[in-house]
């Protein structure tokens, strides 16, 4: 399965927020088809990881370095990143008021087409790509005349980035505790929407506090973060083995040995 | 946020592109103002008697006013001896009959203005009347209107044409004690646009008036008059435009709507006057009055401004509800950079019974921008069930500029319903951020964001207007990369 370079290699990343470490020395590669699920405990440093990776300034790396598809991606502004294939699923997605949803996502496919030096779309296309993409994730089509965001309910809005995600065709998605707030239904939904995007070409990081998303977007690997630090990466099972024994069992890192993360 | 504060910075390198000077050669009157100057003006526009009276009238009252002071606006006095308040292009006296008659100078710069004066190249649908500092020098689609009755021209004109609708009108709306600005503007008045539309008649296209000032040390002083008859309906336009130059110059205008029984006035103004650079030197001084009078029951006015020149903008376009079931609106956007200031909004009196007005007003600071929303809702005692719905927004960009809000409320009338809402917010990192995730440029994105917050106010503008009025807010933010 892990033939060729990685699309994302981290090496030794430390990032703070301010003053404050965050990450600690994380290690991380996935290749183009793989999933990969990050896990942790509250404050360990996910969140961190996710936007370090989509490049927001106000995480501030201090050491280490990020490849992604043989470039520097810590070079990159994050529009680049974002033209070059990286999409981040916000955890808490922003509202835009008076521009239309529909009119957002037409800018961003098109700065997106631009880069990749293809042609915009005209309106006509771009809605029937629209409406395709809008069945993945079950949304109404009256969602998109509304502003971005704008009022929608905590479920409207994540089903929005998955709407986004497939617009858009990323190489790589980050997806940043898309399962919050998430009632069982809504989380099926965008599961699926998920699920359909999963292609060899393409690789996944879903952020996640509970192994529930897990049942439903089934990962390659699973990596337990704790601290800033991967202490733990493994298969499908140790999501199971975290959601038994809690995350005191993985909590020392030093102690366990055992299955250190690997590049 | 010390992203968004580089992000404004970058907002200071705005350019003006209308700034140029045209080689137009000028009849000018020396600087100062006085009597013997305003019989001066009456006597070269050849004026009947009972205007000149009105205007040594106006100039009397002027002179026992002081200047308003009330505003938040802060200027260096003004030397109204040290303007001219007369200046126009030389051949302009007997105004052309013929657009080949007009000077090419002034022919190309509308063309670099994007104000094409030949008819043929004109947007369809679009009737100019130019003016050129203090006269009018073109009327555009005059005859296709003449054949539905409709007299649109400048107000010079009209004052020799239809002298007994302007004197019936003028001064009714605004009269020519109003306030200071507007009783100078009655005193030295010089030109502007006029419209009469005849009862039940469709206006077919938009009217518009584009305003110019080119010479130096010149003031603008125009003077519009509107008026739609029974049951009639125009949508009128207003663009303006000036040199960059060091001096401020003043721009006092007086503009008159009056719509009768069952008539509809739409009126939108992209406000675009020099305003001034980077250091806040230079610009216009926009002292403006604007007001409509909903005479006859179920009359409509609107008006509709983006306001996004000036180095200080005062004006509160303001509807007089009279008539029974009249309504009264306003659209605005204000756009303060640099050293801008702006004082503006809107006044809805209320006297017939159900009327209705609505206020919206959004304004955008940043620069070391000063945004204040100014508004009066007056409901009289005869205004039985009067309904206003007042909103208004604030956008910030950076730390150094400010943002107020000022609206008061007179209710006499206990069945009255008067609603206020008003926000302000600053553009975040989480909304930059969020764009710049899906690919846009920070530019791209806060050009967007505001452009979203301005949106209930661009969509009130005839399209080819909003257009505009979106590139303008565009180019304002040009520049502004992080």
């Amino acid at each position: 399965m892990r033939n060729g370079n990685p699309m994302l290699s981290i090496s030794t990343l430390h990032a703070a927020i301010g003053e404050k470490p965050i990450l600690r020395g994380v290690d991380l590669a996935v290749h183009a088809g793989e999933v990969h699920a990050v896990m942790g405990p509250n404050g360990s440093g996910k969140s961190t990881l996710a936007n370090v990776i989509a490049g927001r300034e106000e995480y501030r790396v201090t050491s280490g370095s990020v490849r992604y598809q043989g470039g520097d991606l810590l070079a990159m502004p994050p529009e680049e990143r974002a033209k070059e294939g990286i999409f981040l699923a916000f955890q808490n997605p922003v509202e835009i008021p008076g521009v239309s949803n529909l009119y957002f996502l037409k800018a961003a496919l098109n700065a997106v087409r631009r880069h990749r030096g293809l042609q915009e779309l005209d309106v006509v296309e771009f809605r029937d790509t629209v409406l395709e993409r809008l069945r993945l994730v079950a949304m109404e089509e009256d969602l998109l005349l509304r502003a971005v965001n704008d009022g929608f309910s905590g479920g409207e809005k994540k089903r929005n980035e998955i709407l986004q995600m497939a617009v858009l065709e990323p190489r790589l998605a980050i997806l940043d505790e898309t399962d919050s707030g998430l009632d069982i239904d809504a989380l099926k939904v965008v599961a699926a929407g998920v699920n359909a995007l999963r292609s060899p070409e393409r690789a996944i990081v879903v952020v996640t506090h509970y192994q529930r998303l897990l049942n439903y977007i089934v990962p390659d690997f699973v990596h337990v973060l704790v601290e800033g630090r991967i202490v733990r990466s493994g298969g499908r099972n140790l999501a199971l083995e975290l959601e038994e024994r809690g995350y005191g069992w993985v909590q020392a890192p030093e102690a366990e040995g055992g299955e250190e993360a690997r590049p | 946020m010390e992203n968004a504060a580089s992000q404004v910075k970058g907002w200071v390198e705005r350019e003006y592109r209308w700034g140029f000077v045209s080689p137009v050669e000028a009849d000018t009157i020396p600087k100062g103002i006085s009597e013997e100057v305003i019989r001066t003006i009456s006597a070269r526009k050849n004026e009947p008697e009972f205007l000149l009276e009105r205007r040594l009238k106006a100039y009397r009252q002027w002179q026992t006013m002081i200047e308003p002071r009330w505003s938040t606006v802060r200027y260096n006095p003004i030397d109204f001896q040290d303007i001219v308040y007369y200046s126009a292009p030389r051949g302009m006296k007997d105004r052309p009959k013929s657009l080949g008659e007009i000077d090419p100078e002034l022919l190309r710069t509308y063309e670099r203005l994007g104000i094409s004066l030949i008819e043929q190249k004109l947007l369809a649908g679009v009737a100019v009347d130019a003016v050129f500092d203090s006269v009018s020098v073109a009327t555009t689609y005059q005859k296709e209107l003449a054949k539905l009755g409709i007299l649109f021209c400048s107000f010079s004109e009209a004052v020799h044409l239809y002298p007994r609708l302007v004197e019936k009108y003028l001064g009714t709306v605004v009269p020519f004690n109003d306030n200071y600005f507007a009783s100078l503007n009655s005193a030295v008045f010089t030109d502007g646009s006029f419209c009469y539309i005849p009862p039940g008649v469709r206006c077919p296209m938009e009217l518009s008036t584009y305003f110019r000032i080119n010479a130096e040390n010149t003031g603008q002083f125009e003077r519009t008059l509107i008026i739609a008859d029974a049951g009639s309906y125009v949508s009128y336009l207003e663009g303006c435009t000036a040199p960059r130059r060091d001096t401020n110059q003043l721009h006092a205008a007086v503009v008159e709507l009056i719509a009768l029984e069952d008539a509809e006035i739409r009126y939108a103004t992209v406000q675009n006057w020099y305003p001034g650079d980077k250091e806040g030197k230079g610009g216009i001084y926009n002292f403006v009055t604007k007001r409509g009078l909903c005479a006859g029951n179920r009359s409509r006015i609107s008006w509709t401004q983006v306001e996004t020149g000036s180095a200080i903008t005062w004006k509160y376009p303001s509807v007089i509800l009279k008539g029974d079931d009249s309504v009264g609106q306003f659209h605005g956007v204000a756009l303060t950079n640099n050293f801008q200031q702006a004082d503006t909004g809107s006044k809805m009196t209320h006297i017939g019974r159900n009327t209705r007005s609505t206020i919206v007003n959004k304004g955008i600071s940043s620069g070391r921008g000063q945004n204040t929303y100014r508004g009066l809702v007056k409901v009289l005692k005869t205004a039985e069930n009067a309904r206003n719905f007042t909103q208004c927004d604030s956008l910030l960009l950076g730390d150094r500029c400010g943002a107020h809000t000022f609206p008061y409320i007179e209710v006499k009338n206990p069945t009255a319903r008067v609603e206020h809402e008003a926000s302000t917010s600053k553009i975040g990192e989480d909304q930059l951020f969020y764009c710049q995730q899906r690919g846009l440029s920070r530019e791209d994105a806060v050009s967007m964001i505001v452009n979203g917050f301005c949106r209930e106010v661009i969509r009130n503008l005839p399209m080819e207007f909003a257009v505009e009025a979106q590139k303008l807010l565009e180019i304002s933010l040009e520049g502004s990369v992080g």
